[in-house]
């Protein structure tokens, strides 16, 4: 076999192909290099030529119909009266039984439906020409002509001042669009500059809203925290201030988030203009990566890194939060802390900067810089 | 006396012997012997000598001979100083195995603790004595056990705020950079987990217990034994680490598969001469 079909692809295709009783025309340019090696001879299969074969093979399909059909009625099986509660080998057995089965069920239908089309199904094999694109050149005239005597019958290229002010009329369309449109809104405004921190806010614990003295921090202590205004607290006085709720809510946390840290204050190299904005090695960044807006709070308190786990853009709390790796072309946001009278952190102000990733009309202005 | 004397040659004679030879023996050393200090009626006092002893013997050539820190040339920690760690820190790192480390390196690995409970509490006793740090907790602050709905649920919120930057959402741990990495917490104990959280171990941050109360820490560390209790109602998890090795599966195996099939459908069969 391998040697005949050595053969029949060698230079001899043309002739065995015709010997074979091909008819195709094959194409050959004068001086063409390589020969159309033709369809090798066409030989039966075993299950074409032996009965034997021809009736196991088609045991094996109705046989993996078969089993499919059994293990289709052993899911239902398994929904049906598999404890919802039970596990095998750590999975939920209701779902590793109804997987398996079905799985496996439609494994064998599709193995099976190759395994009829490959030994069984009729074996003839077809030349299928490819045709040019292009419509004919009958039909490109016909069309041609019919759009010709549409514009004489019209009068479409002849009249003139009706073409135009069909023109004008058509153009006129786009301004009620235009018009229209621009009422959606409204616009952003300074939204993606501004986030809900202001002077005299509370910095409070992320979750349970209690609020931090610098005293509870420890030298590389990490605290995931929110605006009072967002965080719900049973113990807090400040009842009547939580005015967001809902997606609002959720906007204003999302961009409010903060991350305080603890460092050796002579750790710190903080820039001219920020040298009170910590308090004895207390620092507060916002907690949206610049990059892409990932919340970031990977903070490694030995090195003073802080690592986004998406992009692994890395800002160096120590100094001012400046990129250190990473895709991020700007440094975190700093949030300004002062004590209120109770001694609690508070926001001295909002962030100086806007927070998260760079918009268009952000403009230019990159780093803010010493 | 005749009992004996006729049983001399049974079988089993030398194995009642030499039980009785070991009994003596041990008898004699447990009455000899100076007694141990765990045994012994110790009083802090000696606790925190007994702790300088161990600590000057295993732990003194990193971390200075009065626990001052050592400082490499190149300015780096050989070990840091542990002058207020507290006894909490050396509980967590003796007592996961961490330290006494086998070699300097960007992060010790865990192994089987080297030093006895008792001795891990002399250690701890001597570095606490050197300046206040956290104490070791109790049994109550940290037994996360009963704590279950409402109470889980926030320890879930509390977890995924503060926790899973570096942990994994399914506690599995991750990679951090310089060969430095955040745990699994599989099979960590609730005192460990809660001591992690007490003194912020190597490069994790610490969460001192103002912030993040006792109360929040236990519902933290059920909801992270609840998370390896869960049955895997999703199949295969590959170790819960996310899109890398469920796209390696889904490459390697999925697609691999795809094209073997391909590669059936596409072959010509057997041919029969006749």
């Amino acid at each position: 076999m391998t040697d005949k079909h050595n053969d029949d692809t060698g230079e001899h295709g043309d002739e065995v192909a015709r010997r074979n009783g091909h008819t195709t025309d094959v194409v050959s340019m004068d001086g063409d290099p390589v020969h159309d090696p033709g369809l090798p001879p066409h030989d039966p299969r075993p299950t074409d030529v032996d009965e034997t074969l021809e009736r196991r093979a088609e045991r094996q399909v109705a046989g993996m119909f078969g089993i499919a059909t059994v293990l289709i009625l052993a899911s239902c099986v398994a929904y049906l009266f598999v404890d919802i509660d039970a596990t095998f080998l750590d999975f939920n057995a209701s779902n590793f039984a109804i997987g398996l089965s079905l799985g496996l069920a439609l494994l064998l239908i599709g193995m099976g439906a190759i395994q009829w089309a490959k030994k069984l199904m009729t074996d003839h094999e077809i030349i299928e020409q490819r045709h040019p694109a292009a419509s004919p050149p009958a039909d490109v005239a016909a069309t041609t002509a019919v759009l010709k005597l549409g514009n004489e019958e019209s009068g479409f290229g002849r009249r003139k001042m009706i073409r135009n002010s069909l023109f004008g009329a058509l153009g006129a369309l786009g301004l009620p669009t235009v018009i229209f449109l621009g009422d959606l809104g409204p616009l952003p405004g300074n939204a993606l500059s501004r986030t809900v921190w202001k002077r005299g806010m509370r910095v409070v614990n992320d979750v349970t809203g209690v609020p931090i003295r610098p005293e509870d921090l420890e030298i590389g202590q990490l605290v995931n925290a929110q605006p009072d205004v967002l965080v719900e607290n049973e113990d807090d006085d400040s009842g009547g201030e939580h005015t967001l709720e809902g997606t609002a809510l959720l906007n204003a946390k999302a961009k409010a988030a903060v991350i305080l840290v603890r460092m050796q204050p002579k750790d710190i190299t903080p820039y001219p203009g920020r040298v009170n904005w910590g308090i004895d090695g207390i620092l507060c960044y916002s907690k949206i990566c610049t990059h892409v807006g990932c919340p970031i709070s990977l903070w490694e308190q030995q090195t003073h890194d802080l690592l986004c786990p998406c992009h692994q853009s890395t800002f160096d709390l120590a100094n001012n939060g400046i990129v250190v790796f990473g895709p991020a072309a700007r440094s975190l946001p700093q949030l300004p802390l002062g004590l209120d009278s109770e001694g609690f952190i508070i926001a001295m102000s909002d962030f100086h900067e806007p927070v998260g990733p760079s918009f268009w009309e952000r403009g230019g202005e990159q780093d803010v810089s010493p | 006396m005749r009992f004996l004397s006729t049983r001399r040659r049974h079988p089993l004679a030398g194995v009642v012997v030499v039980l009785l030879g070991l009994l003596m023996a041990g008898g004699l050393y447990a009455v000899v012997a100076p007694k141990s200090p765990a045994q012994a009626d110790t009083t802090q006092q000696d606790l925190v000598e007994e702790g300088r002893k161990l600590f000057l013997v295993g732990c003194a050539s990193c971390h200075g001979k009065n626990a001052e820190g050592i400082q490499t040339k190149a300015g780096n920690n050989l070990g840091p100083s542990l002058i207020g760690v507290g006894a909490a820190a050396v509980d967590f790192q003796v007592g996961t195995g961490r330290m006494p480390a086998v070699q300097t390196g960007a992060q010790m690995p865990t192994k089987d603790p080297v030093y006895t409970q008792a001795e891990i509490e002399a250690l701890a006793a001597y570095v606490a004595s050197l300046s206040p740090g956290p104490a070791i907790p109790s049994e109550e602050e940290y037994n996360a056990a009963g704590i279950a709905g409402e109470d889980l649920v926030r320890g879930g919120e509390l977890w995924r705020t503060n926790c899973t930057a570096c942990h994994n959402f399914n506690a599995s741990g991750g990679a951090l950079p310089h060969g430095k990495y955040a745990p699994s917490l599989e099979g960590v104990s609730d005192k460990h987990m809660f001591e992690a959280m007490l003194t912020g171990p190597q490069q994790m941050p610490v969460f001192s217990d103002q912030t993040l109360t006792p109360e929040d820490k236990k519902q933290i560390i059920a909801y992270v034994k609840s998370l390896h209790e869960t049955p895997d109602y999703g199949g295969f998890s590959m170790g819960y680490l996310g899109p890398v090795p469920e796209g390696l599966f889904a490459w390697v195996v999925g697609m691999g598969a795809l094209v073997g099939f391909a590669i059936w459908i596409g072959t010509a069969g057997v041919r029969s001469k006749k």
